[in-house]
């Protein structure tokens, strides 16, 4: 029973079928053999944020869902939500205000950000510091992260009225 | 690192699922959300031959309240407990400890049943399971078995749950209206392991506890709920009446060491936890610095 699975799931819109062995995690199945590797692999136990995705709406981490878990499932990754334009404002946010050097945890910041300002238009500082409380960057220092997300928020907002 | 090999088999049922457990139990783990026990394998702690994957048993998914009773379904993730109006409105005490489990992508996938059957003395539910008196309801090949929550948590990682039983729910008693309640934890980040942390369920009546439930979590090999609770029940509060509860409570403590915390530390943060629980249940503020003063 060791042998590969048949799943068929839906990725950034697009009908995906494959097969794939049991042990298979999500983000190895997005970054191998759908070669999106705008999702990082950091840790590989759930405690540094950077494989984060959407599954059915809601953020996961890739490391920790297996491949045959998302079968029938929708999945979308920094590449669908990026080329979408969904979160093109706050990509620029992020680019304004330094909120990224190295890049490595950018992406799952970027989907836990989203995902905050879905559920909370206007979250205070604190809110977007207990919302990206799993993800881990080690240059920035989060100051500037939380102000691309505050000024995100804020243009949103506006937009709004 | 990855998980080493193993085969998977998607239960279409509860039948299907333990006729699979009857079959591979011992050789076997169930896979609800995974957020502990793909971990595990990642790290290689753990390499179960079987996997089985219980995710799409949606009717063990929910929350129903009937005849002063809360009942969870072993599938219900973090997220749904934590805006579930029926836990906010009966069992205030989850929804608090809730907000408290990890962070919100592990929140989306893990569920109470995965968090109990998993057992980590550090974990938030099973201490709040302790403090509300749950049963813990499992299904095995001898038929449904109701397991007091107080006999249920057996060591690390260790529960009283057979291998060839699968937990299918949780029964909650609704506490009455007046019944107030304290949570906290010490954690070195939000969402992060707690070092030390405490769910109480309590009775308040003209200033004094008529009745007072400590769970205690990360003191021990397994949560606590805390007899030393007796010496504040039925007497008026004072620093010493408090410090003597403190020191009842030390020698139930059993604290381990490890890279967050040593013991000592341990049992000085859940005296502190003591004083704000109490200091916060009886709003007076001067007994915060309580017992340890």
């Amino acid at each position: 029973m060791t042998a590969a699975v048949e799943i068929s799931l839906n990725v950034n819109g697009e009908r995906v079928e494959a097969n794939v062995l049991p042990r298979l995690n999500l983000a190895d199945f997005l970054r191998e053999h759908l070669e999106l590797t705008g999702t990082h692999v950091g840790c590989e136990h759930g405690v540094c944020g950077a494989c984060t995705v959407r599954v059915n709406g809601d953020i996961v981490r890739s490391c920790l869902m297996l491949a045959v878990q998302t079968h029938n499932a929708t999945v979308e990754t920094i590449e669908g939500v990026s080329d979408s334009g969904e979160i093109a404002d706050l990509q620029s946010a992020f680019r304004e205000r330094n909120a990224l050097q190295c890049g490595f945890c950018t992406p799952g910041m970027l989907m836990a950000a989203q995902d905050l300002l879905k559920q909370s238009p206007c979250p205070d500082r604190e809110q977007i510091r207990e919302h990206l409380s799993g993800n881990y960057c080690r240059c920035t220092g989060y100051q500037a992260i939380v102000d691309a997300i505050e000024t995100t928020a804020r243009a949103r907002a506006g937009r709004l009225t | 690192m990855k998980a080493s090999a193993f085969a998977y088999a998607r239960a279409t049922s509860v039948a299907d699922a333990l006729e699979l457990l009857t079959a591979h139990g011992e050789r076997a783990k169930v896979l609800s959300g995974g957020q502990s026990l793909l971990p595990a394998m990642n790290l290689r702690l753990i390499a179960p031959e079987l996997i089985i994957d219980i995710g799409a048993l949606t009717e063990l998914r929910g929350v129903v309240v009937k005849e002063g009773v809360l009942t969870i379904g072993a599938l219900t993730c973090h997220a749904d407990l934590l805006k579930s109006p029926e836990i906010a409105a009966h069992a205030p005490l989850l929804t608090d400890a809730v907000a408290h489990v990890a962070h919100p992508a592990i929140r989306n996938r893990g569920t109470i049943g995965g968090s109990l059957a998993h057992a980590d003395p550090a974990s938030e539910l099973p201490a709040c399971m302790l403090t509300l008196g749950a049963t813990i309801i499992a299904r095995g090949p001898g038929g449904e078995r109701r397991i007091a929550a107080s006999g249920f948590f057996a060591g690390i990682y260790e529960t009283a749950l057979a291998p060839q039983e699968l937990l299918v729910a949780v029964e909650l008693p609704v506490p009455p209206k007046n019944s107030t309640h304290f949570f906290h934890e010490f954690a070195r980040r939000q969402g992060d392991y707690a070092i030390v942390g405490l769910a109480a369920q309590a009775f308040v009546r003209d200033g004094r506890f008529t009745d007072l439930r400590l769970g205690f979590f990360a003191v021990g090999d397994r949560p606590l709920l805390a007899r030393s609770a007796g010496k504040l029940v039925d007497v008026a509060i004072t620093p010493a009446v408090l410090a003597e509860a403190a020191s009842a409570l030390n020698d139930e403590l059993d604290p381990l060491e490890d890279h967050q915390a040593t013991p000592a530390m341990r049992r000085h943060l859940a005296k502190i936890l003591l004083a704000r629980c109490v200091s916060s249940l009886l709003a007076r503020p001067e007994l915060r610095a309580g017992a340890s003063a």
